[in-house]
């Protein structure tokens, strides 16, 4: 099966860069083996230091953030629609994964006000009493996940009927809307026996559930179902469908001449948009360990956004690096700036938001000077960097003597 | 019928008021719109740096002087903000600007947060604005009979500014069509600069009163009330004032009257789907004009 | 011409933007294997019937067909039905109205090129003929993911390298479209509309900005293509030259409405013309 697959991608990729795709996608998968392998360690065998402690958390969070930017860059950056939506899907992913992943015991504490809720049902615990706890979880939550992002991708369907037919801004503040609105519904107490009304949901699966025997996989899990999700993108962006919705994005009328139906495509890239934005938002859940529908605000989205114009708006691997620096630098590098002092150095005016202010500024002066962001619309590889380096070194000399001359 | 007025008269006139209030920002961003095609998601952050400006200005300063330096300071803001955030970008993509715009917005919350330390800051009562008056059995505050009033008022001088003064002409025509009006010698960067003085100068208003009703200011007071706003401004038909205004009237009203149902939660709610019901009957606006683009 | 099998045909066409007639009851005829021209002065509608005929607007009035069967219906509705100002108001009122999408028309078998040239900025050559295979591509968006439709594919890449090497355009497959010189870039056009497999081309002024040795080797390409491909022709031009060297027979508007028709000879001495017309061409 493996090896079908893999001719089948080879034999797709009829040009000449086909030895550099080659050579990139053993490179990406070696890395990604390493990756794992000193994430699970990280997990199980290596001591926690107060490195570790800060540096975990960034890279869960960080993983779950390149999902979601991808999956806004898939729609943003890839088909061209302006959505704001974002924050809207990821509650729904969110809330489904959390409703069906609450085991029964716990509904009493959970839905203290709603008489322990409606739904008394929890994927892992069905799995878990017939195959044991450990595939429980696992099985689970893959399966909460997975619905997580089907709810999301159906409301995405039902909602893109009306909004996808409106121009640029009129999509962007009609999708915003639906996200509030989504918030708004959410909050009400009277679906209370589902949603808790404004109340948290807890106690669900989360990460720290993730084990085989004694081993953990806290932080491989996120990684796991990330990489696939990007992989899926990755994978759709680069056939048939993914060059029609770049079509659409360069000249919808072009496209539409072209025998590119606008409707089904852009619906295509909206509702495949939100399915992952659905996952990224279970996975939220499963990090938080609690879940609050009023956290779902618009600031939520834009923060996505911006995290994909940082990374260059039409390049995956681009998301992936901003959302990964950007979680780092909000989270850990730059919390310095809200301790009061550097080094030893007391600093009246580093008090408690100024990391956000020095944050907002570097972001702006992205967005005014380098509005390619990172990575433009190119793609992060292995032979590209190659041939960068080997371009470099023969440039230098050259530059060296027209200095001389 | 009279039972529902005087159960509903005090929402009722809380609508009027926070609608009048609604339409002055919502003036800003219909004319932004109408000459950039931008919607300045900035615009409601604005509104609410000018009530932090207010309160920290009152602490130290009498009334009468810090009510002009909030005008000031605003005006100043938003004239500021289109020089360094989207003067910049005029020849980029129109996504650009948006996502500008967006980055203005996080900006001045962020600042905002950094200042309040992230606490709610009380708004000082203005003398007469918040005394108390009684009408029909309904106790409320002055700024609720003021501000539908001073609305009108402003309105109305907006409307003979803009068809009576030569900038007035300008701005009409450069909202009409941005190549050919630079081509005739009308100067872009003034008249664009003056729409946002004008907006923003609007928005400073508007927030002297809606503060004065709501006597609190946080990093995102602006938000809820900007959105809001440029829902109103979507409904009239965007680029049109007298659509924004009766837009921005229809919200506050409704949103009341959800309000004294006892469905807070969907007071909010119900301005987004009002946007998207007008926007798939006639998404021009009860006032719009249709644009058709050429192949 | 009763024998030839007519591919498209156009009855009434009016289109009324608002209170301005931008085409008035055109009515015309391409028959099989021809190259028929629409030709007429800046501003007289040639872009507006072809929108028409194209789903890219709704007419306000007439039938558009293609190979014997109705694409677009259409009569005047609503506000339109008191402002209309063209003839013929009830003669389709009957009539259930068409108003298909553009995707729908080329679907069926209509391409067509654009007066200002509007290909896929940031994409290669190659890419830019690919996506238009798109549309007749049997995958589905699973297929498409998965890779289970690696033959489609791999027959789609074969036939769009087949096609650049015919226009001789392989060279610069992965280049992008934008960097090409301009005539090539009008050459890449009409190869990407070839290559969503039409009977009839619709060329919008395939001659514009071209010297006179471009359009030279543009009459030879047009020729060489409807042979190859075995397409009818219908193009709109400015280039009198052209027009003249190519076509079967010509339609001249001029105000949105007919003002001539006739094969080229006749079309070259018609006063209507002359007056309406090429006396404004030679000043150019």
């Amino acid at each position: 099966m493996g090896k079908k697959l893999n001719n089948a991608l080879n034999a797709s990729m009829r040009n000449p860069l086909n030895a550099d795709r080659r050579t990139d996608r053993f490179v990406g998968i070696v890395l990604l083996a390493v990756l794992y392998i000193v994430l699970f360690l990280l997990d199980n065998f290596l001591p926690q230091t107060s490195f570790t402690l800060m540096m975990i958390p960034v890279l869960k969070k960080g993983a779950i953030y390149s999902l979601l930017c991808v999956s806004m860059n898939l729609l943003n950056g890839f088909t061209g629609l302006f959505s704001l939506g974002q924050a809207g899907f990821m509650l729904l992913g969110a809330y489904t994964y959390a409703i069906f992943s609450i085991p029964e015991s716990q509904h009493e504490a959970v839905y203290q006000y709603f008489g322990g809720g409606a739904v008394r049902f929890s994927f892992s615990e069905a799995i878990g009493s017939v195959l044991g706890a450990n595939a429980g979880s696992w099985l689970g939550a893959i399966i909460a996940i997975i619905i997580a992002g089907l709810v999301a991708a159906g409301f995405a369907a039902l909602i893109g009927i009306p909004v996808l037919r409106l121009k640029s801004d009129y999509l962007a503040i009609a999708t915003l809307g639906f996200a509030e609105i989504i918030r708004a519904v959410f909050q009400w107490e009277g679906l209370g026996v589902i949603t808790n009304g404004s109340n948290l949901l807890r106690k669900y699966t989360s990460f720290s559930n993730m084990k085989i025997g004694s081993l953990s996989f806290a932080t491989l899990f996120p990684f796991l179902i990330v990489t696939v999700c990007i992989a899926l993108i990755v994978l759709l962006i680069n056939s048939s469908y993914g060059r029609a919705f770049k079509a659409i994005r360069d000249d919808e009328v072009a496209a539409e001449a072209m025998g590119i139906n606008l409707f089904r495509h852009k619906m295509l890239s909206f509702v495949i948009s939100s399915f992952f934005a659905g996952v990224g938002g279970a996975l939220l859940a499963m990090y938080q360990t609690t879940i609050q529908a009023a956290a779902f605000k618009t600031a939520m989205t834009y923060e996505i956004l911006l995290m994909v114009v940082i990374g260059g708006i039409g390049s995956i691997s681009g998301s992936c690096i901003a959302a990964f620096l950007y979680t780092a630098c909000n989270e850990w590098w730059l919390r310095f700036l809200d301790s009061g002092h550097l080094g030893s150095l007391s600093v009246p005016f580093f008090r408690d938001g100024f990391r956000k202010v020095i944050f907002s500024i570097i972001i702006m002066v992205i967005v005014l000077f380098f509005s390619r962001g990172i990575m433009g619309d190119r793609e992060l590889s292995f032979t590209g960097l190659m041939k960068r380096r080997k371009a470099k070194k023969t440039a230098q000399p050259e530059e060296r003597g027209s200095e001389n001359a | 019928m009279s039972d529902f007025l005087s159960a509903n008269l005090p929402y009722i006139l809380t609508g009027i008021s926070v609608g009048g209030q609604y339409a002055l920002i919502a003036i800003g961003y219909t004319m932004v719109y109408g000459i950039l095609r931008l919607i300045n998601f900035a615009h409601g952050d604005v509104f609410m740096v000018a009530g932090l400006v207010m309160i920290y200005t009152t602490a130290s300063l009498p009334m009468y002087i810090s009510i002009p330096i909030v005008l000031i300071a605003t005006v100043l803001l938003g004239f500021l903000i289109e020089r360094v955030a989207y003067k910049p970008l005029r020849s980029a993509p129109r996504m650009s600007v948006m996502i500008s715009a967006i980055g203005v917005s996080y900006l001045l919350q962020n600042c905002a947060l950094y200042f309040t330390g992230g606490l709610p800051q009380t708004y000082p009562s203005i003398p007469w604005l918040s005394s108390s008056v009684t009408i029909w059995n309904a106790t409320t505050k002055m700024v609720t009979i003021v501000t539908p009033i001073l609305t009108i008022v402003l309105v109305f001088a907006l409307a003979a500014m803009i068809k009576y003064t030569k900038i007035g002409m300008a701005m009409r025509a450069v909202s009409k069509d941005f190549e050919t009006s630079q081509l005739m010698g009308i100067k872009i960067n003034s008249v664009i600069s003056f729409t946002f003085i004008v907006g923003c100068f609007l928005a400073a208003v508007g927030s002297l009163l809606y503060f004065t009703n709501y006597q609190s200011v946080i990093p995102t007071s602006g938000a809820m009330p900007g959105l809001k706003a440029f829902v109103a401004a979507v409904f009239g038909g965007i680029g049109s004032i007298p659509g924004a205004v009766i837009g921005a009237f229809l919200i506050g009203i409704c949103e009341n009257i959800i309000k004294g149902l006892g469905l807070t939660t969907f007071s909010d709610a119900f301005t987004f789907v009002l946007l998207i019901v007008i926007l798939m009957v006639k998404p021009t606006g009860i006032f719009g004009e249709k644009a058709t683009d050429k192949v | 011409m009763p024998e030839e099998r007519t591919v498209l045909q156009v009855e009434h066409v009016t289109m009324q933007f608002g209170g301005v007639v931008a085409v008035n009851d055109l009515n015309l005829t391409v028959p099989e294997d021809k190259i028929i021209a629409l030709i007429g002065p800046n501003g007289a509608g040639k872009t507006t019937a072809f929108n028409c005929i194209t789903g890219v607007y709704q007419p306000t009035n007439g039938i558009v067909s293609f190979m014997g069967k109705p694409i677009v219906v259409a009569h005047p509705t609503g506000k339109m039905k008191k402002t209309y100002k063209g003839t013929n108001a009830d003669l389709y009122r009957h009539r259930r109205v068409i108003d298909p999408t553009p995707d729908e028309v080329t679907a069926l078998g209509i391409a067509r090129t654009f007066q200002n040239i509007r290909l896929w900025k940031s994409m290669t050559v190659f890419e830019n003929v690919l996506i238009a295979k798109h549309m007749r591509a049997k995958q589905n968006v699973f297929s498409a993911t998965f890779r289970g439709n690696a033959k489609e594919e791999r027959r789609m890449r074969d036939e769009t390298m087949a096609l650049l090497k015919e226009q001789q355009l392989d060279k610069f497959a992965d280049e992008l479209a934008t960097s090409l010189p301009y005539g090539l870039q009008r050459r890449l056009e009409i190869a990407r509309a070839l290559a969503t497999d039409p009977k009839l081309l619709l060329l919008d002024e395939p001659a514009a900005g071209m010297n006179p040795q471009e359009t030279q080797e543009l009459a030879e390409f047009i020729h060489e293509i409807r042979e190859r491909h075995k397409l009818t022709v219908f193009l709109i031009e400015h280039h009198m030259d052209l027009v003249m060297r190519i076509s079967d027979y010509i339609h001249v508007i001029d105000f949105g409405s007919e003002i001539a028709q006739g094969v080229p000879k006749e079309i070259q001495t018609n006063q209507h013309v002359i007056d309406a017309y090429l006396g404004v061409a030679e000043d150019e």
